[in-house]
């Protein structure tokens, strides 16, 4: 297995958010604070395999969104994204 | 492989090519999350079909172990953005590597159970015949004459006097199959990274605008 073969979607990702936001996401638009193209959440890059998930821009590789969990507490870096659409 | 027919308490119904999330807990609190596609129409109950992977900790026991009457914790429906309505405009393109044929299969039932006339194609790749999931219920809807068309391609294996497809899903292979960019269809794939790469890149290439392509992607299963 490759790096490549461990780059998944924001679908992987949706159950996830939908505890953490209360809302589905995948179909909300994001801008990426980085090159600041709007993107399905559905669209960005995502790997799991990392500590905690990491989410990065389908455009421009910069990490948008970070989220840590370790038992019953969950650290959320959104410092990448400029905006997320809440439903 | 195995289909699972879940009861859920609750269960707000779901969007064909939705999935959710299977959790397990061990006895000494240890958890493990998957998702899983949701194979059956709305409207028809609550189905997913999962595929056994090696050292899979949810797999094993769902494909396995699980046994009618088991009780275990699920998250969903889940997804906004790979979902297709019956009333949607246009052709549909599906095409599916492997399991990934879940959530589509889940769309063209619901396109049968709305009475849909939408033509529609699916490109099914699979490494070898006993590797279709769903390939007599596809051969019997595609008989219908009702505007589904499938098209099979065993890339490992093919049985004698194959007629079908026999290679991995490249450009030629999509342009013999699909409908061209003008016609507008919508266009849904799902597989591993790798195939749903080689056929979104495929069809861009064909002249689709990459935003038409909606696409899901899982680890590195299937064809």
């Amino acid at each position: 297995m490759e790096t490549r073969d461990l780059r998944l979607d924001g679908n992987a990702i949706g159950g996830l958010l939908l505890e953490l936001f209360g809302v589905e996401l995948t179909a909300s638009a994001c801008v990426c604070g980085s090159c600041g193209m709007q993107e399905y959440m559905a669209c960005l890059d995502v790997y799991v395999n990392a500590p905690g998930v990491v989410v990065r821009c389908c455009h421009c590789d910069a990490v948008m969104l970070r989220i840590v969990r370790a038992g019953e507490r969950t650290w959320l870096d959104l410092s990448g994204t400029r905006t997320l659409e809440l439903g | 492989m195995r289909t699972l027919h879940l009861d859920a308490d609750g269960w707000p119904g779901h969007r064909a090519g939705q999935h959710l999330d299977v959790r397990l807990t061990a006895e000494d609190g240890y958890q493990a999350e998957r998702s899983y596609s949701i194979a059956s129409a709305p409207d028809d109950g609550l189905a997913i079909t999962v595929e056994r992977l090696e050292d899979g900790e949810v797999s094993s026991y769902l494909v396995d172990e699980a046994q009618e009457g088991d009780r275990f914790e699920i998250r969903g429906p889940i997804g906004g953005y790979f979902v297709w309505d019956a009333t949607d405009p246009g052709p549909l393109l599906l095409v599916a590597g492997g399991s990934g044929v879940v959530p589509l299969m889940a769309m063209i039932r619901h396109r049968a159970a709305a009475g849909s006339t939408t033509p529609t194609r699916l490109l099914y790749s699979s490494r070898s015949l006993d590797d279709v999931i769903y390939r007599e219920e596809l051969d019997e809807l595609a008989g219908r004459g009702d505007g589904l068309e499938v098209f099979h391609t065993l890339t490992r294996e093919q049985p004698e006097g194959w007629t079908g497809y026999s290679r991995r899903i490249d450009r030629e292979l999509l342009e013999e199959v699909a409908w061209t960019a003008s016609e507008g269809p919508k266009v849904f794939v799902c597989g591993s990274t790798r195939f749903v790469d080689a056929a979104a890149d495929g069809l861009v290439e064909l002249g689709y605008e990459p935003r038409s392509i909606r696409t899901e992607r899982f680890g590195a299963t299937g064809s």
